[in-house]
């Protein structure tokens, strides 16, 4: 099939970006999404032009480096896919495609399509775990864990911190993301303990990196390539609003 | 001259080296651990535990990922489990079991007391994730749930569904992410190690190249720890990510680390089959899949040939024409043969032209029998006494999805068919290296104070990995042998002051990663690194992949060699040095698996034996299985590099079986 691609290009995060259009032929309907690019790049490469620049890594939809804006949707249309998973088949020929960056103020762009997504790592560093060293831990089945509780816990912990969220959301709020660790840790007894605490900490890192604020609007989920739930939300504003009442932590 | 290669195994018995050894070595007390600096390159699993146990430890630690961040490490993309000797099941498993099973899958070519100490600390892994909050299976009674991998006959494989690698790694990012907050460590994301500098013969740097802006920066410490994974992109179609590369690795190597059996690659048996040559990487299916997926080809030529020509399917096929072949060759294992032998006999079956996909390159790996089972049982389980067709394959499906639902979601996105419905197709695809950086009892290199952890090393799976131990490995040198072993080296370096990195090594050192890069740059040919890539890849898939002979290998020798020499005369690298510069990282990764790609090719030529993941046609029984030959090949080749125009230079660490009888390798 024959495609037009509509590609943001930008040289850095000082200098104005616009979008550049290219005609693609013979794209293979077998092709994943980023392979396309690759043939893209190749064709730039061949006349001596400037590839655009992406994050990819694993190809698999587990690293979460990838994440394009195709045609307005993070990681494209297609429900629970990441970019990378994402195959030529479900597009036909004659298509005009538009792929922008993420687009919010806590992911500055670095070149073309790819951001900058250290904000993530922040937060994490604020709270995103349970504190324990290596060496200090009973045995594995000391503490039963019931089956389903394990499973929801799976289901929180699936998030591969690619910032779909983020894009989707109007207010650029990163609470999908940081909802999911919060409660992924909160539902297992090892990460119960200090849930509170870590909820305040990691709240009070996003807001310190500019993400904004909750509306309750739901898009992150509609996109989100590994389908996490909003109720992660729920739990998160539960853990924030109860550590309030809580005499050590107040929330602030 | 050669390098007299000192394993360092501890005295004692098998079982009691480990615990004496820990309880006896050097340490470095708290006040001194908090002048001495580590760096770590590399942020999966082996390099994110490391970094987070020595900060945890009190030690400097700066730890280093090309990534956006240490999540992004391929660690990640492990699906189907880890191993771990906890004989939970009551089914006999022990740790000298865990040990024996190891050595005997990497077909006697590891260390046996690394081996062990590896089968101890297993368990240890397991509770320290728990207690991380990794998300492990459970039974409905609340306990861990196990599954079974190739290879052994016990169910030993601790799993999150089908993304173990995924929770571990978050579990040892976690961790490292408390220490990185707690001031111990310092992370430098987007910073790739471009070269080793060594002060008076030991390890005490490294030049780094900031992707973000292409500064080279100088860091000092006194040891150096390499954790960067393996070097499977070598043969640029691999389940590696994109940008795995061995660079870290090999540039050790060119300051003097020995590479150790660089040969002793893994074809893993259940990949996605290559669909076309815009590929760039390929999709592993967990081994887990052979617990119940059953593997055949059609019984006959014509059923293969129609199938290939799209007017049969794989369902269309009776159960009487259709060849069940690792059930008929190896009764006692059946569909989990460990992944060297699976690799090889759907070789064969190809080769004889039973291949079912349009490329003739592909085998099925077939769930309905059970759907059906589990089905039944489900059936049984609700009180259903006469289940009808209909309602055992929904049942059957529904325990399929339980277990493996992502892994049949993904086949279905790439290859658009219903694993459900039709049998999965499947291919072997390079996947892991055993070799890697020679290391002793201490995971440290011949380079002192230059340690290497994780795929990086060579220690413990000798010529072929199985299942679900390479989580294992990692994690054990990250969590439970670095930070003790390590202290040997430094407990003699602690009145060594913090090194400046203006001291000539570190320029030397930065001046010569310079002229790499402006050689690179500077070229301006016609060809993309791409390209030179992928040729790369298929000499090296055509002659050293799952099967070798000694002409192919010096034949492959000579291309690679006229392949580098034009690389450097017509590639074309776009943009300048001095900026995020995708394609320039890329030109110098691949220029190092060239080095290395020969060095393989040489390792390959000089092993004449088959043995584990390394089969040499010239080497083999009657009946095809691999021949080894412990009289002459019982040992570690650890090949020291001397530049382009010599041949590298081996050196042998002979193996020592003092607790394990040799034994021909049967999985019938």
């Amino acid at each position: 099939m024959k495609l037009t691609l509509k590609i943001w290009r930008q040289a850095n995060a000082g200098v104005k970006g616009k979008f550049v259009t290219y005609e693609l032929d013979n794209v293979s309907e077998h092709m994943s999404f980023l392979e396309m690019l690759d043939v893209l790049n190749e064709k730039i490469i061949s006349q001596k032009g400037d590839p655009v620049a992406f994050e990819h890594d694993c190809r698999e939809g587990i690293c979460g480096a990838c994440g394009l804006v195709i045609n307005g949707h993070p990681h494209g249309l297609n429900s629970g896919t990441t970019t990378c998973q994402l195959h030529m088949r479900f597009f036909k020929d004659g298509d005009i495609i538009t792929i922008e960056p993420y687009r919010a103020s806590a992911f500055p762009v670095l070149k073309d399509l790819a951001v900058s997504r250290d904000s993530f790592d922040r937060i994490i560093q604020a709270g995103g775990y349970v504190s324990v060293n290596t060496g200090q831990a009973q045995d594995g089945n000391a503490i039963p864990i019931e089956k389903d509780t394990a499973l929801d816990a799976f289901d929180a912990a699936a998030c591969i911190g690619c910032g779909a969220c983020v894009a989707a959301c109007p207010n650029a709020s990163a609470m999908l993301f940081v909802s999911a660790k919060v409660a992924h840790l909160a539902t297992v007894p090892q990460g119960k303990v200090e849930a509170k605490r870590r909820a305040q900490k990691m709240v009070a890192q996003m807001d310190e990196e500019n993400f904004g604020f909750c509306s309750n609007i739901g898009a992150c989920e509609a996109e989100c390539p590994k389908e996490i739930s909003v109720e992660n939300i729920a739990i998160l504003n539960r853990e924030y609003l109860s550590s309030a009442f809580s005499a050590e932590e107040q929330a602030t | 001259m050669s390098i007299k290669l000192d394993s360092k195994v501890p005295a004692g018995s098998l079982g009691d080296k480990w615990t004496n050894y820990r309880s006896t070595m050097n340490l470095v007390a708290p006040n001194n651990k908090r002048r001495i600096e580590i760096i770590i390159v590399g942020t999966g699993l082996a390099g994110a535990a490391a970094a987070a146990t020595l900060g945890e430890l009190g030690y400097k630690v700066k730890v280093f990922t090309f990534h956006d961040s240490p999540r992004r490490a391929h660690s990640i993309a492990a699906q189907g489990g880890i191993n771990a000797a906890k004989n939970y099941q009551n089914d006999g498993d022990s740790v000298y079991r865990l040990f024996y099973d190891t050595i005997k899958g990497g077909d006697y070519r590891s260390r046996e007391a690394n081996v062990h100490r590896l089968a101890e600390v297993s368990r240890n892994i397991i509770d320290q994730a728990v207690a991380q909050g990794v998300p492990f299976a459970r039974e409905y009674g609340g306990l861990l749930a196990n599954r079974s991998f190739g290879g052994v006959q016990v169910s030993r494989t601790f799993y999150a569904r089908g993304q173990t690698g995924q929770q571990l790694l978050l579990g040892a990012y976690q961790a490292l992410s408390r220490q990185v907050s707690l001031g111990t460590v310092e992370l430098y994301n987007r910073h790739e190690m471009l070269d080793l500098v060594k002060v008076d013969g030991k390890a005490r740097g490294i030049i780094a190249r900031n992707l973000l802006n292409g500064k080279l920066e100088r860091f000092a410490a006194h040891s150096v720890v390499i954790g960067s994974g393996g070097y499977g992109n070598v043969f640029y179609l691999s389940t590696n990510a994109m940008n795995c590369n061995a660079t870290a690795a090999w540039r050790a190597t060119r300051r003097g680390a020995l590479m150790a059996n660089p040969c002793f690659t893994q074809i893993h048996p259940t990949c996605i089959p290559v669909s076309g040559d815009y590929q760039s990487k390929l999709t592993l299916m967990s081994e887990s899949l052979r617990n119940d997926g059953r593997v055949w080809v059609p019984k006959n030529q014509d059923d293969a040939k129609a199938i290939r020509e799209g007017e049969k399917k794989g369902v269309d096929i009776p159960e009487g024409d259709r060849d069940y072949y690792l059930e008929r060759r190896y009764p006692a294992f059946g569909n989990l043969v460990p992944r060297d032998v699976a690799s090889r006999a759907a070789k064969v079956a190809c080769d004889e032209g039973l291949g079912v996909a349009p490329t003739g390159l592909a085998v099925y790996l077939d769930f309905e029998a059970a759907i059906e089972r589990y089905g039944k049982s489900k059936a049984i389980s609700q009180n259903i006494d006469n289940p009808d067709a209909a309602t055992i394959v929904k049942f059957g499906e529904e325990v399929i999805e339980e277990k493996y639902g992502n892994l049949f979601e993904m086949y279905e996105k790439i290859t658009g068919e219903d694993p459900y419905k039709n049998p999965m197709k499947i291919y072997p695809a390079v996947h892991y290296t055993m070799g890697g950086l020679w290391v002793d009892y201490n995971l440290e290199t011949n380079v002192p104070g230059l340690f290497s952890i994780g795929e990086a090393n060579y220690s413990d799976h000798g010529a072929n990995r199985l299942g679900a131990s390479a989580l294992m490995q990692g994690l054990a040198d990250g969590y439970f042998v670095l930070p003790y072993t390590i202290g040997q080296f430094l407990s003699e370096e602690i009145r060594t002051p913090a090194f400046k990195t203006d001291l000539p090594e570190f320029e030397n050192a930065e001046k010569d990663t310079q002229a790499r890069i402006d050689q690179l740059m500077s070229v301006k040919g016609n060809q993309s690194v791409e390209s030179f890539h992928r040729r790369l890849g298929k000499i090296m898939w055509d002659h050293c992949g799952m099967s070798r002979n000694a002409e192919g290998l010096k034949s492959a020798i000579k291309m690679i060699k006229e392949l580098r020499e034009e690389y450097y005369k017509d590639v074309f690298v776009p943009g300048e040095a001095g900026e995020f510069n995708p394609e320039l990282e890329k030109a110098l990764r691949v220029a190092d698996f060239f080095e290395l790609g020969e060095v393989m090719c040489y390792d390959a030529l000089g092993r004449e034996e088959s043995c584990g993941g390394h089969f040499r046609e010239e080497f083999k029984t009657p009946e095809g299985e691999a021949l080894r030959d412990d009289e002459n090949f019982t040992f570690v080749s650890a090949w020291e590099y001397k530049g382009w125009d010599e041949e590298p230079v081996e050196h042998k660490e002979q193996l020592v079986f003092e607790n394990v009888e040799l034994k021909t390798r049967s999985y019938k």
